[in-house]
Formats: structure tokens, C-alpha cells, sequence
């Protein structure tokens, strides 16, 4: 029984056996808005993040970001608590937002290109990405964009669909620091 | 009493009744928004708000160059010593405050992480680094001061009422916008 219990518990971490270890605390998903042209920048303090990366092998790349949408930061209170409500993030019926990788595949130049599902408020999307990868101290830092539609995920229902206020395209920005040699 | 075709010159004249209308309509703007709950059309008008600000900031560079370059009329030979510092000191007062008040926006502005940009065109520098707790002083102090500009802008037009209508010396036509 112990033994079957232990082996499973081995199964299951199988798959991160092979992740390599994130350091949070350096990474970082981001996004920027466009509000009547105004730059507005915000993050999500909250994610968990499993990466496999191979610079050698990048098509054998997986990716799968959780996302807290609870935890989200924009320049003011106002605005935090208002992102947290119904027209928005509906944090309460939607803790989570989740990406997860289908493909990689290098581009030149040192690019990479990201493909994968992208989850948010309950709608899947595909999505797709370029990034680059380069290495800082003992850190291999993994950083690109994202641009998404915010309306393909509801984010801003109602009134604040309106995108001559804000803009449609958000670009998310992601920085993943992988230790390396972990 | 002095001669009545002296007035100020015409860019300074012009410069002071489109500045007079484009602050009360920017006051009214803030004061109105300040209380709207977070939605769209508040956005836009906070917007608003802000590009009327640097308007006038604008403005305010050239009508300083404007006093600069030409002669103020003088003030009515039948004013005292006391009525002459008051004007000048308000008169300073009224033109320090047009100065801080729209900065302290700005200020506000950038210290809340919202860059100013002019009517969609162009972004202004942020002036401070982003902190809530500072953007939350920051706007005290611009409520402060707009309310200390207010009070300035009454003390400016009952002065310029008493001169006209109980005085009768002729100052108000200083500012006329048409020569005589």
C-alpha cells in the first residue's frame, strides 16, 4: 500500500522532474493597456510556473503558467479593486487564468516562437508568442510579448467594451528566470 | 483718473479671457470628476481634464512672454500704496498658482503611474517615479492649491467689480478686448 502510494506520488511528479526550477521572486508576467492612448501598466504578484526549456531542443519546449487573477496590480487601488470585479477579471468566479503550451520552435536569431491555450475568465484561445532567451548570472531569463484581444476574453464587459476608451489589445509581457543547472 | 485708450497689449488681453474661460471650465471638469465613480466616460473626461491643464500651461508660457516683451498700463493715479501692493501681490499670487496648479497635476499624474498624453498625440514625461501614496499627496496638494486659485480668482473679479462700479477709475478697461 506504501509502496503503491509512493510510486504514485513518483508518477505524478514525473513530469516535473524534468521542469526546471523557475525563480519566481525574477519572473515576472506583466501587461500594458492602452487607455485613450495612455500606457497603463500592470502585473499579477501570484503565478505558478512550469517550464521546460532546451535551447539545444527548443520544439521539445512545454510551458504552463497559473495565474492568481486576485493578484493583479495596476497603478491604482481604484482601478485594482475595479479589475477584480464582474466586468472584468470576475476574480470570484474565475481565480485563475492558465496558459499551456502546444509548441516552440526556434525562429533565428536567437527567437523563439511560443504557441499554446491561453485561459482566461473561462475562454480558451489560441495564442502565440515570439521570445528570447538569454542567460544572466545564474539565471537563464526567458522574456516576450503577448499580444491578446481582451474582448476575445470579456475582459471589460458592458460599458467598458467600449474600446475608444481601452484599447482592445493588450500586450502581455512575460519573464521567466530558470536557474540553471537545477 | 488715466487715459482710457491705454490697455494691455492685445496677445496679453487676448491670452487672459481665453485663459479665464478655459480654467473655469478645467476647474469645473476636475471638481466633476473627482467624485465619479470608475467608468468610461469619467476616463474621458479626466482626459479631458488633463489636456485643458497642459492647455493652459501652455498658454501661460506665452502670455508671460507676452508681459514680458510689452508695458503694462499703469495702475489709476488714485490708487494708495496699500490697494497697489495688494494688486501686485495678488496679481503674483493669481500667476504662481496658474503655474503650480496644472503641474501638480501633472505630478499627480505621473506619481499614480498614468503618463500624460497631450490629446492622444503625445506622451509628457513623467516628472516623479509611480507611488500611490505619494500620487494620493500629490492630489490633497492640487486640490489644495485649486481651491487657494479659486479663492484668488473671486478676490480678482470683486476687485476689478469694486474698481469698476464703486471706484469708477476706468481699470477694467485695461482688459477690454477691443481698442477704442
Amino acid at each position: 500500500m506504501k509502496k503503491t502510494a509512493l510510486f504514485a506520488a513518483a508518477l505524478l511528479c514525473a513530469p516535473l522532474a524534468f521542469a526546471q526550477q523557475v525563480d519566481l521572486a525574477q519572473s515576472r508576467i506583466g501587461f500594458t493597456l492602452k487607455q485613450l492612448n495612455v500606457p497603463v501598466d500592470g502585473s499579477f504578484a501570484r503565478f505558478s510556473a512550469n517550464v521546460v526549456f532546451d535551447a539545444k531542443k527548443p520544439e521539445a519546449g512545454k510551458a504552463d503558467f497559473t495565474i492568481q487573477t486576485s493578484s493583479i496590480n495596476l497603478p491604482t487601488t481604484d482601478a485594482v479593486v475595479e479589475a477584480k470585479k464582474k466586468d472584468w477579471f470576475n476574480t470570484a468566479q474565475y481565480p485563475t487564468a492558465r496558459f499551456v503550451s502546444t509548441g516552440m520552435k526556434a525562429i533565428g536569431n536567437g527567437r523563439y516562437q511560443l504557441s499554446g491555450k491561453l485561459t482566461m475568465k473561462g475562454i480558451t484561445r489560441d495564442v502565440s508568442a515570439p521570445f528570447t532567451v538569454r542567460d544572466a548570472g545564474a539565471l537563464t531569463l526567458v522574456e516576450g510579448t503577448l499580444p491578446v484581444s481582451r474582448l476575445a476574453f470579456r475582459i471589460g464587459e458592458g460599458e467598458w467594451s467600449d474600446t475608444g476608451t481601452i484599447d482592445d489589445k493588450v500586450e502581455i509581457k512575460f519573464r521567466v528566470a530558470l536557474k540553471r543547472g537545477a | 483718473m488715466n487715459d482710457p485708450a491705454e490697455r494691455y497689449a492685445a496677445p496679453t488681453v487676448l491670452l487672459h479671457w481665453l485663459m479665464a474661460a478655459l480654467i473655469v471650465a478645467t476647474f469645473w471638469l476636475g471638481l466633476t470628476v473627482a467624485d465619479m465613480p470608475l467608468s468610461p466616460t469619467k476616463f474621458k473626461w479626466i482626459a479631458w481634464h488633463k489636456w485643458l491643464g497642459v492647455t493652459l500651461l501652455g498658454l501661460l508660457a506665452l502670455r508671460l512672454l507676452s508681459r514680458a516683451l510689452t508695458r503694462a498700463p499703469a495702475l489709476p493715479a488714485t490708487m494708495g500704496t496699500h490697494a497697489r501692493t495688494m494688486a501686485r501681490l495678488g496679481h503674483l499670487g493669481l500667476y504662481a498658482l496658474m503655474l503650480a496648479v496644472p503641474l501638480s497635476g501633472w505630478l499627480m499624474s505621473s506619481a499614480y503611474g498614468f503618463p500624460v498624453v497631450y490629446l492622444q498625440l503625445f506622451a509628457l514625461p513623467d516628472l516623479v517615479a509611480k507611488n500611490e501614496a505619494l500620487g494620493d499627496a500629490l492630489r490633497d496638494a492640487h486640490t489644495v492649491l485649486n481651491w487657494t486659485l479659486a479663492a484668488l480668482v473671486a478676490g480678482h473679479v470683486l476687485a476689478a467689480l469694486k474698481h469698476q462700479f464703486v471706484d469708477r477709475d476706468g481699470l477694467m478697461a485695461r482688459m477690454r478686448l477691443r481698442r477704442r
